[in-house]
Parts: C-alpha cells; sequence; structure tokens
C-alpha cells in the first residue's frame, strides 16, 4: 500500500481517473496541490488568468472531446470565480470537476481568511457536490466525482479540499476504489421495452414524423444512430442550438435548427408534425415559444436520460427514459422487423411541403456594398476552413449566425453556452478545445461585447501557445440587445453601445499575437486566408459589421413554432 | 391539494439542505418537513407536506429523486397510509376552573399532561393535523396558549408497501 500526503493522493487519484489536462490558478489553500502538481509530468496544468475562464476552458475540452474536464483553484475568490464557469456547464449538463481549495477544517465557520462555502454557494448548480473531511477518503471521493460527472445525464461536481487534509506533513494509505457505485445513483440507460414498441408503433403510423435533436445526442455519442433513424423512416431532422453537429448540416434531410432563431422550414416542420421524435432535448422556452400553442397536432416521443426533463414544460405522450443512443439502438433493433420501403412515398406530400417551405430561402440576406454583413463572415469563415474547424462561440447575434450560416459537419465541432447564455464563454472555450486537439483549428466567434468580457486570457494563449483564430464581429454595440431595442423598445439603445473601444489589434500585439482589422466588404476573403495562413499564431481579426443587421428568421413572441418575422419587414 | 411526500435518503452532510433547495429553488412549497435518521441509520427518512396541482408534484417528486444522495422517493397521498404529528403546548392555568376545563379537554383528545408548574400545563398530543389543529382550537378557548410546537408530518404507506432500499 502506498502512502502519500493528501496533496500527492489528489494528483495521484486524477492520474488514475485518466485525467491529462487541469485548468487552474493557485492561492494559498491549494498550495500542497499545486507542490504536488510540480513534481511530476503526467497531469499538465494550464494557468489561466481568471478563474471563471479555468471553468469555460475545462468547459470546451469536455464538450469537444466528451471527457470530463478539470478545474484547480484556490479557496474563497478562487473557488467563487468558477460560479459562473459552473453553471453554464450545468445548464448545459457538461462533464466537470472543480477542486476547490477550502480553509482548513478547524477554521471553517470562523470567517477565515478567503472561507467561502463553496459547497453551498454552487449547490444549485452542481450535480453533486462533496466536501472530503478525512485525506484517506480523497482517492474515494474524487473516483466518484468523475464517475458522478460523466454518468446518466453529465454536469458539474463540486469537490472543496480544507487544507488540513492536503497537508503534505503527514501521509496516509493511499487506495483507489477498483470500482465506483452508489446505491443511491443508478442512471437508467435503456429504454423500457413497453415505451420502445410504443414508440416504433407511432413512428411507423407518423406521416409527417420529426427528428428533434438536442444536445443530449451529443452528449451520448449517438450521430450514427442519428442518422441511421433519420434514413431508415427518410424523415426530416431538425436540430436544438446544443445538438446541431449530430447529423451533417449539409444532410439533405436536414431542415436547420429549430427555435426562436431557427429556419422558417424546421420551425414550420415541427408545428406541422403529426409525430416528434425527440432525442435528447429539453423543450426549453427559446424552442417551444408559447407551449400552450406548440405542435398541436403531434404525438411526442421524448427520449431523455432525465425523467425530470420529461414532461417539464410540454406533456409527452410516449416519454422513453434512457440514453439517446442505447434507445435509438433498441427502436432501431425493432424497425429491422418493419418493411420501410413503402417510407419515402408514405412522406412524399409532407416533403413536398418542406420543400415549398425551404423555397421561402428564409437566410437570404442582403449583401452590403460598403458594410460587412455579419452573416457573409461567418460564410466566409466556412469557406476557408472548408467547414472543418471547431466552432467555439459567445453569446449574442454572432452566436446566432455562427449556428445558422455555418453547417458543422460533426458532432462536438460546435461549442456554445446554450441553456445559461454566457458571455465571456468563448474565448477560454476555443482554448479548451485547441488543448484537448492540438492539431486542429479552433475559432472563436465572438463580439466586442463578449470578447471583454474573457480578454486577459489572450496572455495565457501566449503562454501556452494555444494558435486560436478569434473572429470578432465588431459592430460597437450589444448587438442582440440592440436588437430587442429596435424591437420592442423603439430603437431607445439604453446603454447597448460602447463608445471607447479598444484598438483590438494593438491589443492582440501587445498580447504578443496578430491583430488584423477588416472594415470592407472586399477585404474580407484576403484578411480571412491570412487569418488561416498563420498556422501556429494566435490571430484576432476585428471585422467592422453592420451595426443595424438584426438575426432573422424570429419567432414572435407568444406565438407558435412557427409564428415568425423573417426580416424587419417581413412575418410569415 | 396537500400531499404527503416521504424520502427515503443517505444520512450524510449536506444532503437535507439539498432536498430544501429543490424545493425554493424550483419554488415548491414547504408546509412542514420532519427528518430523522430510520432503523438503519446511513439511511435517514425525510417527509415533507407540500401542495400543488399533478404536474408541480410529478417534477418534484423526479426533482428530487435526481438527487444523488436520494435513493427513493413516494408520493403517500396516493394510497391508504398512516400519519401523525405531535405537538407540544403550552397553557396558563392560573385558576382552578380552567384546570379542570384543560384536563377535561386533554382527556377527550386523549391527549397527556408532561409537565406542570403553578401557573400553566404542558400537554403532548400526536394525530393527525387535523386533530392537532382542533386540540388549539378547543384549548385555546378555555386557556390561553403560551407557546406551542409541532413536528412536522411522519407517515407510513399500510399493509406491504414500504419505503426500502
Amino acid at each position: 500500500m502506498k502512502m502519500m500526503s493528501g496533496a500527492a493522493m489528489v494528483v495521484e487519484a486524477l492520474k488514475d481517473v485518466g485525467v491529462t489536462h487541469v485548468f487552474g490558478y493557485p492561492g494559498g489553500a491549494v498550495l500542497d496541490i499545486y507542490d504536488a502538481l510540480f513534481a511530476q509530468d503526467d497531469v499538465k496544468h494550464v494557468l489561466v488568468r481568471h478563474e471563471q475562464a479555468a471553468a469555460h476552458m475545462a468547459d470546451g475540452y469536455a464538450r469537444s472531446t466528451g471527457k470530463t474536464g478539470t478545474v484547480l483553484v484556490t479557496s474563497g475568490p478562487g473557488a467563487t470565480n468558477t460560479i459562473t464557469g459552473i453553471a453554464t456547464a450545468y445548464m448545459d449538463s457538461i462533464p466537470m470537476v472543480v477542486l476547490s481549495g477550502q480553509v482548513p477544517s478547524m477554521h471553517i465557520g470562523e470567517d477565515a481568511f478567503q472561507e467561502t462555502d463553496m459547497v453551498g454557494c454552487s449547490r444549485p448548480i452542481v450535480k453533486h457536490s462533496f466536501l472530503v473531511k478525512r485525506a484517506v477518503d480523497i482517492p474515494d471521493a474524487i473516483a466518484k466525482a468523475y464517475y458522478i460527472a460523466n454518468s446518466g445525464r453529465p454536469g458539474p461536481v463540486v469537490v472543496d479540499l480544507p487544507k488540513d487534509i492536503v497537508n503534505v506533513q503527514e501521509e496516509h494509505p493511499y487506495v483507489f476504489p477498483t470500482d465506483v457505485s452508489l446505491r443511491s445513483y443508478n442512471p437508467t440507460e435503456r429504454g423500457h421495452p413497453r415505451q420502445i414498441k410504443k414508440a416504433v408503433d407511432a413512428l411507423m403510423k407518423a406521416e409527417r414524423p420529426v427528428l428533434y435533436v438536442g444536445g443530449g445526442a451529443i452528449a451520448s455519442d449517438a450521430s450514427a444512430q442519428v442518422l441511421e433513424m433519420a434514413e431508415k423512416l427518410s424523415a426530416p431532422v431538425t436540430c436544438t442550438l446544443m445538438g446541431l453537429g449530430a447529423i451533417s448540416g449539409t444532410h439533405p434531410q436536414f431542415v436547420g435548427m429549430l427555435g426562436m432563431h431557427g429556419t422558417l422550414e424546421a420551425n414550420k416542420t415541427m408545428h406541422n408534425s403529426d409525430c416528434i421524435l425527440a432525442l435528447g432535448a429539453r423543450f426549453d422556452d427559446r424552442v417551444t415559444n408559447n407551449v400552450d400553442k406548440f405542435c398541436p397536432h403531434a404525438d411526442i416521443i421524448h427520449v431523455d436520460i432525465d425523467p425530470a426533463s420529461i414532461s417539464k414544460t410540454v406533456n409527452a405522450h410516449i416519454p422513453v427514459v434512457g440514453m439517446v443512443d442505447k434507445v435509438l439502438d433498441q427502436i432501431l433493433e425493432q424497425l429491422v422487423n418493419k418493411d420501410l420501403s413503402a417510407q419515402p412515398d408514405k412522406l412524399k406530400d409532407w416533403w413536398q411541403q418542406i420543400s415549398q417551405w425551404r423555397d421561402k430561402k428564409c437566410l437570404t440576406y442582403e449583401q452590403g456594398d460598403t458594410e460587412i454583413k455579419p452573416q457573409r463572415v461567418i460564410e466566409s469563415l466556412y469557406k476557408h476552413t472548408n467547414g472543418d474547424a471547431y466552432i467555439s462561440s459567445d453569446v449574442g447575434q454572432h452566436q446566432m449566425f455562427a449556428a445558422l450560416y455555418y453547417p458543422y459537419k460533426k458532432p462536438r465541432q460546435w461549442i456554445n453556452s446554450g441553456g445559461l447564455g454566457t458571455m465571456g464563454f468563448g474565448l477560454p472555450a476555443a482554448m479548451g478545445v485547441q488543448v484537448a486537439h492540438p492539431g486542429a483549428t479552433s475559432v472563436v466567434v465572438t463580439g466586442d461585447g463578449s470578447i471583454q468580457m474573457n480578454i486577459q486570457e489572450l496572455s495565457t494563449c501566449l503562454q501556452y501557445n494555444l494558435p486560436v483564430k478569434i473572429i470578432s464581429l465588431n459592430n460597437r454595440a450589444l448587438g442582440m440587445v440592440r436588437q430587442w431595442q429596435d424591437m420592442i423598445y423603439k430603437g431607445r439603445h439604453s446603454h447597448s453601445y460602447m463608445d471607447s473601444m479598444p484598438d483590438f489589434v494593438k491589443l492582440a500585439e501587445a498580447y504578443g499575437h496578430i491583430g488584423i482589422k477588416v472594415n470592407k466588404p472586399d477585404e474580407l476573403d484576403d484578411a480571412m486566408a491570412e487569418c488561416f495562413s498563420h498556422k501556429d499564431r494566435l490571430v484576432f481579426m476585428d471585422i467592422a459589421i453592420d451595426q443595424n443587421e438584426h438575426v432573422y428568421p424570429m419567432q414572435i413572441k407568444f406565438g407558435a413554432m412557427d409564428d415568425m418575422r423573417l426580416s424587419k419587414t417581413e412575418r410569415t | 391539494m396537500k400531499r404527503i411526500i416521504s424520502v427515503l435518503m443517505e444520512n450524510a452532510p449536506g444532503a437535507l439542505s439539498r432536498i430544501v433547495g429543490v424545493f425554493s429553488q424550483r419554488g415548491y412549497n414547504v408546509d412542514s418537513l420532519c427528518v430523522a435518521p430510520t432503523d438503519d441509520p446511513s439511511l435517514s427518512r425525510l417527509t415533507i407536506i407540500t401542495h400543488g396541482d399533478d404536474k408541480v408534484i410529478e417534477q418534484i417528486t423526479k426533482q428530487v429523486n435526481k438527487l444523488i444522495d436520494v435513493l427513493k422517493i413516494v408520493d403517500l397521498t396516493e394510497n391508504a397510509h398512516i400519519e401523525r404529528e405531535l405537538m407540544l403546548i403550552k397553557v396558563a392555568t392560573r385558576s382552578e376552573a380552567v384546570r379542570a376545563e384543560v384536563k377535561r379537554n386533554t382527556d377527550i383528545f386523549r391527549a397527556r399532561i408532561v409537565d406542570v408548574h403553578a401557573n400553566n400545563y404542558t400537554i403532548e398530543i400526536t394525530g393527525t393535523t387535523d386533530k392537532l389543529d382542533a386540540f388549539a382550537d378547543t384549548v385555546g378557548q378555555c386557556a390561553e396558549i403560551i407557546e406551542s410546537s409541532r413536528t412536522g408530518v411522519c407517515g407510513l404507506a399500510r399493509g406491504e408497501r414500504a419505503l426500502r432500499p
């Protein structure tokens, strides 16, 4: 039996779990753990400039790999700075473990220096948390934390480590559990056979089916099954913001993203469907619009790992609790015995209808002569990356443009804060992606508002040589806020403009990177080519775009899914 | 509608705050709450009285069941069950007439006087919430209530049903 200090146990347990990268920031309560990290090379540490960014980096790492992201921070402010990052991961069901230092056990509750109740602070936004009270419990707590974070419906787990238990002066026996199980936690992974049969019957009967695919399909790596399902049934597929990439954006049966800024054809298809197969999607308010008017003709089959997501906002007719990949395997097994040759013919009218909606070409926009349109930037980005780049996004108009105008080919290629909508997420997320995939192209699509919420990480990028490409759509305003102010507040732009923008080119240069300013439409493609020619350097593209551009289509508030504005003047 | 939700959970630090947290985070009501370790000391059993429509109750049970510390949850109101609550109530008994009347009501309700002081009686009563309400009401009409404390409801299903790990 190995004897070691609590701090060494933390690092040893991380190795045993298979952690290769930790994103963190040292401080008093975790100095012992940092000392243990110093002596080894298996677990690499990325030193951030702000702990919020550490959580987003671990998040980007997790989203792009499926592996659990790891954060290490000190007590008090170090821990509380991760809160937004933890909440972001929680809302999007991203596996993450946050190791936070804590003041020594005997001082807990005394308002000691840099003390906060991290387990309490994070309670509403974690899947679970541990306050470890004895050094010998460290391996077990860490093993359980990683198991919980990345099983069932994934999510963040906090492990709070008081300073006295990681003390390097005392040694304890280290035993890493060979098997982790909890009597109170057994996620149901396979669907109930009776529900599977009901789902199959409903799908076979359907004349206007649609697959509504969410982040759960990405989390359970169900892309192959989604594709097989779609093709067997000849059914149209729509993805949520979190589900983009679950099926290729260029697949002929893909009708686009659905929801508030979804395509007309996606929302029309949903609204007129007679059978919705929801796969790891949670019918959230940015999808459904008014739930009372939601898809009135459809039988809803809802497949989700989390029973609490089923019938939470919209009643499911056929609930199936289980992992998307496993449930689809079960449904596909049943379909083997069915004659599907008549499917294309049966759905002919449905597809005819869908193609009429597609003919409206809802994503068409007016090309500007003098000003660059944001949509064009994304199209140019697609062209210059062959559609293969990892695209991380911040939050706002640019996020919607990046979701709509860049057809994602693969799962985990599109990284964004869908649930919490965290500005400042994009750059650190793209850095986490780059750490996980050193040779790949990692791009962040951002705006002048979002990028300034974690811009200090440009320094981290230099230290670790992360050649992220920053595509900043600079409209000198908080674009999405401004759009709503235009639409709802008669153009009263209350505090949504930024009057003293930094010179982003000089800023990038000051941090040791390359900055490129783009002002005119005819400069865009050359600048984009230059940007991606710098393989090993971070390039900050500051692209001045049309300030008055809105994101369309857009659902009309309180309406049905397909009640939409198609442009500033046109409605459905 | 009033519901009695019974929860079997790990007797671990933080488990109770997580459950209470679900109620406050999601805007559910807690009318009373009663919790203690079970015959197996590694487990605690918690009984929550709440109210809401079927959809709300379904969400409550699902969201609570989702917590890692929770083993099982059951809505006792769905089936035949026994519910009990205990109240200690201290009333002023400054005259012989009041003492007699309080004693008489105590007997009628099958309650017990558990502490006697020159100027007051403390009475213990067990039963359903309605019975305790009725007793407090009745005794309050003949004597001044100084203070009272109630445990909140605990309950078990009748017959063979049981909440076990």
